[in-house]
């Protein structure tokens, strides 16, 4: 945020605010190339046993935990898994970036982390209705996220993903040699494969949020500040 | 330059780009994908490098009806003559860059010292099952063929016409998890699960444990054996030939 208040002119015209740093439009871009590529080859991989399991093992005639209603297929395996994997090392080593500059630099700390204000009840409660309502935020209250974008954001970051990478890797027989912790962590491989559906079923939810908040705060000033960084606010109402 | 021609050529070069970039990754995305599964396998490398075994279990965990998947029964005539003589005539020929090319029969493999692990076998499809596997070490019968400094490879072929090709080293061939299984939870192996002899390889998903051995090949590089991609469903079906997660 390099304006301020007193940057506003008094004249009624919209402001140009710098809304996101260079690595963070940079990481956001990498991220979403990565996401549009795992999920569809999630699926694919998904397809030749859309089944799961509680614990250890788990096959075909086994009480299930789940059960898609996908015909099982074979053919998508391939291309599937070539495809999660690489991408998937992509999201990894884009997201190391991101996390480390944002613990060093502050971002996490200054851009994230809820006020204790925000968390009052009230004010929570306020958000709420305001988001359910698609209720178009405008003036000062553009400038920084809001609580529940800050939770959302949070809650991606460091339960969701971080969930995401270490069920991914206890689906590694070399991984779980090394660290068979794994295993304990998250009561078996079965368990572990389960709770990455569950983990990547959030993570499209979230993006469902994620896209439809884009329109309802305006879609070309949302998308020019993930490109350029430069956010338009609109005139004090 | 106004504003509104510069954002349609940022939009178009980027649309254009996109594109392209596309057309070029969808052409060689076979060679995009080694890249992720390359990274997966030197990062497994450094992972294991202290060469610890795949956890193993307990005669309690074993799966009553551990999944037969893939060829279960080889229909080739010579299979079908070895199964009707319960695999006397067996005999598997290790040969390729060794000083003592040499060839096992199934009392050769069951007289020399046996391993037996309880371990889940996780198939690349998503389910996973716990079986008792009783073999011999791959590398008790690499010692006996004295392996030729130029060989680096271990190609397995089978009687199904699957081959799959291993490194000469603790990571993979040497390691002591990986044996010539000819046991299974107590029995001999059954025809369905690679009688009379199948491959145990730990810490890999399912489908680099080779049912139905035939054949052992040592080799310079796998580069040299069928397309040059390491394994027979990395030729015929555009598989990973690593894997590994």
């Amino acid at each position: 945020m390099n304006s301020t208040v007193a940057d506003l002119p008094a004249a009624r015209a919209p402001v140009e605010i710098q809304r996101h740093s260079r690595l963070v439009r940079v990481t956001h871009w990498i991220n979403a190339l990565s996401f549009l590529f795992l999920v569809p080859s999630g699926i694919a991989i998904l397809y030749a046993h859309p089944e799961f399991y509680w614990g250890e093992t788990g096959y075909f005639g086994d009480p299930a935990a789940l059960t898609l209603p996908m015909e099982p297929n074979f053919d998508y395996t391939a291309w599937g898994r070539g495809m999660h994997f690489l991408f998937a090392w992509l999201l990894v080593l884009n997201g190391l970036v991101y996390l480390l500059a944002g613990l060093l630099n502050g971002h996490f700390y200054r851009q994230m982390l809820p006020r204790l204000a925000q968390l009052h009840p009230k004010h929570l409660w306020h958000e709420i209705r305001d988001h359910l309502r698609f209720v178009r935020p405008t003036g000062e209250a553009v400038r920084t996220y809001n609580v529940l974008q800050k939770l959302a954001y949070l809650l991606v970051i460091f339960v969701a993903l971080p969930l995401m990478l270490l069920t991914g890797l206890t689906m590694s027989p070399a991984v779980t040699a090394a660290y068979p912790e794994l295993f304990t962590l998250f009561g078996g491989r079965q368990s572990a494969r389960f709770i990455h559906f569950i983990c990547a079923s959030a993570l499209v939810g979230f993006l469902v949020i994620h896209l439809v908040m884009i329109f309802v705060v305006g879609f070309v000033n949302e998308i020019r500040s993930m490109i350029t960084g430069k956010f338009r606010i609109e005139e004090q109402s | 330059m106004s504003k509104i021609s510069r954002r349609k050529l940022i939009v178009g070069g980027v649309s254009a780009g996109g594109i392209l970039l596309a057309g070029t990754a969808s052409k060689y995305s076979n060679e995009l994908y080694r890249v992720g599964e390359d990274l997966s396998r030197v990062t497994h490398r450094f992972l294991l490098r202290n060469n610890p075994l795949a956890r193993e279990f307990t005669t309690r965990d074993i799966s009553k009806n551990f999944p037969a998947i893939g060829t279960t029964m080889p229909e080739s005539e010579i299979y079908q003559r070895l199964l009707h003589a319960r695999f006397a005539d067996w005999r598997m020929p290790v040969g390729g860059l060794v000083d003592k090319p040499m060839s096992f029969s199934l009392a050769d493999l069951q007289s020399m010292p046996a391993r037996t692990q309880i371990t889940a076998h996780s198939c690349e499809r998503g389910w996973t099952a716990i079986a008792q596997w009783t073999g011999v070490q791959l590398s008790r019968v690499l010692e006996l063929v004295k392996p030729q400094p130029a060989a680096r490879w271990v190609a397995i072929h089978c009687s199904d016409g699957w081959w799959d090709s291993y490194s000469l080293d603790h990571f993979e061939a040497l390691h002591p998890q990986t044996i010539l299984a000819y046991g299974m939870n107590g029995a001999d192996l059954p025809v369905a699960h690679g009688a009379p002899v199948r491959l145990r390889v730990e810490r890999q998903l399912g489908w680099k444990s080779l049912k139905y051995v035939d054949r052992i090949e040592l080799v310079d590089h796998y580069r040299r054996l069928g397309d040059g991609k390491g394994s027979f469903v990395a030729d015929e079906y555009n598989f990973q030939w690593y894997g590994g997660v």
